[in-house]
């Protein structure tokens, strides 16, 4: 319903901008120059007057209405509802919503998780219900097309010569993109609350130092003393994370040595050495690089180098795992490469020619120039690709599950085998849960930590940038 | 009489040093590529002197300027034939390198480029780069007598740490100068230095030119006559990438013999 009214207002908005801009025209009569706005803007103004309205109620009414309806229909069965828990009540509804949805057809063909009495009294509520939602419908349809007329009624009244309608849509606009931002916004901030809240459940269940200061994770034996009482002792035993940070950063760290490099250089050898034709080709391949999903990556890393590591390795005399942090890294790294050049090219090409110049002209070579004055001018920038690198380092997952194994082994040996937080994160949040052990909340404590350190790390790095930006602007 | 023959002589000897010919252009043709900007410009720098160099927008006089000290190389599609020489050498012969070329003919630019870094650090890097300093000390002198020389050091002594992007145009023009002076150079390229600059900061840059020019070859590209009748002692007009007229800048302004010359002096187009 709301949908269809959604459709039809964009319809109507449509029509109305034809409207308002023809009256505009109308009104200024011979002379087109004399309206203060554009006959654009007030055909604007016209469809903002005879939608928004409408369409505003629309969406309170899809967010609302359900929760009214059904509301008074368990309040006129509030007596032989008496006796019902919280979740049975929640069974009642739901059968009900189905029978209302399936009048048409036949209601014993319909399946029900409720049977006997309970059936024939949810098969009234639904005739209740059915009926509450049709005349709310109607309700709706009446009010909207009421909201329209009156707003486009009292917007074409309004369309004169002088009248200032190019400033209202420009306001309209900026509330819309205000809006826009607002929404991207708060859904941030609800996913950190959401992160706090769930962690502090899992807190209540393991001790803060415990879980932030333990050596030891095996969620796994949470769950083989699940059907028991899981003493908080074993707990505090079971999910010590530094485990698994030590092994993202070790991780994080091969990666970033491969890539900062390797990426930095190929930037400074596409913006300042290439020439025009390589570079038109090179960079669009480079980029497409960066468009390769992780899990290629990861099968290139468990297929290919973690065996040649190993090869090589055992050939040198050491004892290299199967599943190594090094492969991890090495290939996280190439993935990485394309990323860090594309940035880093962007930022060097964006020092000004005129500074290039300057050096050259004092008979500075390229690489002089490179060295001593465009990467000096670009290092805020290119400390922020940096960061930006390591952050997709640190949130990858598929290339580590892959390549370096689940084991959560506390050490540096890059040879061994690591995990890192995303991993643990998803493995446990796999397969069915119950939502309120302590195996699922502990997913929830460890994004929190690992948001709260990406966080620490863009604010240092944000520092970074800050601090050179004002010596150098 | 006797000392009516020493002036004479001196006059004399002062037009020989006066005409002793620095740097040299002959038959130079640039294209960039299929375009071509110059042709066949020939044309004498004097030594120790200011040649300015002026005309229409576009009709090449930056183009030439750029030829002197081998600019036009980062420019893939710009092509230089023809020959130029600095003190008789060709510039643009293989032998030469065109890192000590530019060492011998500084640049200044249109529009000023301090690096992102100190006061202190853009004056010294060319010292730097080519090894001209041995100790600490030697570069503190050499910063601090460059900028002297460029006018500014009065006026910056106490932030010589601070960046040279946070001075005013003006004296980030004049510490553009003092970067080139550092290392020596024999000739100086201006391109237009004082078109981005307010009038009294680009009198006090024209002052410094005027002072330059007893140690210094200047070659300057302007758009101001009266800069060019100010500052120069030979003029050179360019249009459509031609060298139009060549001559002393008193001649040039008072009785140019070529027709657009005068036009051109006189604002009549251009």
């Amino acid at each position: 319903m709301v949908v269809m009214i959604l459709g039809i207002l964009l319809g109507v908005a449509i029509i109305a901008f034809l409207i308002g801009r023809a009256r505009a025209l109308t009104v200024a009569g011979e002379q087109i120059s004399s309206l203060h706005s554009r006959p654009s803007y007030h055909g604007g103004y016209l469809a903002i007057f005879s939608t928004v309205p409408a369409f505003i109620l629309s969406l309170l009414w899809a967010a609302f209405s359900k929760r009214f309806i059904e509301s008074s229909v368990l309040g006129n069965f509030s007596n032989q509802l008496s006796s019902f828990d919280v979740l049975q009540v929640q069974t009642f509804l739901r059968d009900v919503r189905t029978l209302a949805a399936n009048q048409a057809n036949d209601a014993s063909q319909v399946i029900l998780s409720t049977q006997g009495e309970v059936r024939e009294l949810a098969q009234e509520a639904a005739g209740l219900y059915a009926s509450q939602l049709s005349s709310a419908n109607n309700l709706l349809s009446v009010l909207v097309v009421f909201l329209v007329l009156a707003g486009f009624v009292f917007g074409y009244r309004r369309i004169k010569v002088e009248k200032r309608n190019r400033h209202f849509v420009e306001k309209f606009i900026t509330l819309i993109l205000v809006a826009c931002s607002a929404v991207a916004i708060l859904t941030t901030i609800g996913i950190v609350f959401s992160l706090i809240f769930e962690s502090i459940r899992f807190f209540q269940k393991v001790p803060f130092f415990d879980f932030l200061f333990g050596y030891h994770w095996s969620p796994q034996s949470a769950f083989e003393s699940a059907g028991g009482t899981s003493l908080a002792d074993d707990n505090s035993r079971i999910f010590g994370a530094i485990p698994l940070f030590v092994g993202t950063f070790l991780i994080t760290f091969i990666a970033i040595s491969i890539a900062a490099p390797l990426g930095l250089m190929s930037a400074i050898y596409m913006s300042d050495y290439a020439s025009l034709n390589f570079r038109s080709i090179a960079k669009p391949v480079m980029e497409i690089l960066a468009g390769i999903p992780t899990v290629v990556y990861g099968f290139f890393a468990a297929l290919t180098v973690a065996p040649a590591i190993r090869g090589w390795g055992e050939a040198i005399g050491l004892s290299v795992s199967s599943e190594s942090a090094l492969a991890a890294g090495v290939v996280m790294g190439i993935m990485i490469i394309p990323f860090v050049m594309s940035l880093s090219d962007d930022v060097i090409n964006s020092v000004p020619q005129t500074l290039r110049d300057g050096s050259y002209a004092m008979g500075a070579t390229k690489s002089e120039t490179i060295r001593r004055v465009v990467l000096p001018a670009a290092l805020p920038g290119i400390v922020s690709a940096l960061l930006l690198a390591v952050s997709r380092a640190v949130g990858e997952t598929m290339i580590v599950v892959m390549a370096a194994g689940l084991a959560a082994n506390l050490t540096i040996n890059p040879l061994e085998a690591v995990t890192t937080v995303t991993v643990q994160i998803v493995t446990l949040l796999v397969g069915d849960q119950e939502f309120d052990s302590a195996k699922t909340l502990a997913a929830f404590a460890l994004g929190l930590v690992l948001f709260v350190i990406t966080l620490c790390l863009n604010v240092f790095a944000l520092r970074v940038v800050q601090k050179y930006k004002e010596q150098y602007d | 009489m006797d000392a009516m023959n020493t002036k004479r002589q001196e006059d004399a000897v002062n037009k020989m040093v006066q005409n002793e010919i620095k740097m040299s252009g002959k038959d130079v043709c640039v294209s960039y590529g299929e375009k071509q900007a110059l042709f066949d410009v020939n044309l004498d720098i004097p030594a120790k002197q200011v040649t300015a160099l002026i005309g229409p927008s576009g009709c090449g006089k930056s183009t030439f300027l750029r030829c002197l000290n081998r600019m036009n190389d980062t420019i893939d599609i710009c092509k230089v034939s023809g020959d130029i020489r600095l003190d008789d050498q060709d510039i643009y012969d293989h032998d030469i390198d065109v890192v000590e070329l530019r060492a011998r003919v500084g640049m200044v630019f249109q529009k000023p480029n301090p690096f992102p870094k100190s006061i202190f650090e853009n004056v010294g890097y060319g010292p730097k780069i080519h090894g001209l300093v041995r100790s600490k000390s030697d570069l503190e002198e050499v910063v601090v007598k460059s900028l002297q020389r460029a006018g500014l050091f009065e006026e910056i002594k106490d932030r010589l740490h601070e960046p040279g992007t946070g001075l005013s145009g003006g004296q980030q023009q004049r510490l553009c100068i003092a970067r080139a002076i550092a290392v020596s150079p024999e000739v100086i390229l201006m391109d237009e230095p004082c078109s981005a600059l307010d009038p009294i900061a680009t009198a006090k840059v024209e002052e410094l030119i005027d002072e330059l020019r007893e140690n210094y070859t200047i070659v300057i590209v302007t758009h101001s006559m009266q800069q060019a009748a100010r500052v120069s002692q030979q003029t050179a007009m360019f249009h459509l990438g031609k060298l139009v007229e060549v001559d002393e800048t008193d001649t040039i302004f008072t009785n140019p013999s070529n027709q657009k010359t005068q036009d051109y002096i006189t604002g009549r187009y251009g």
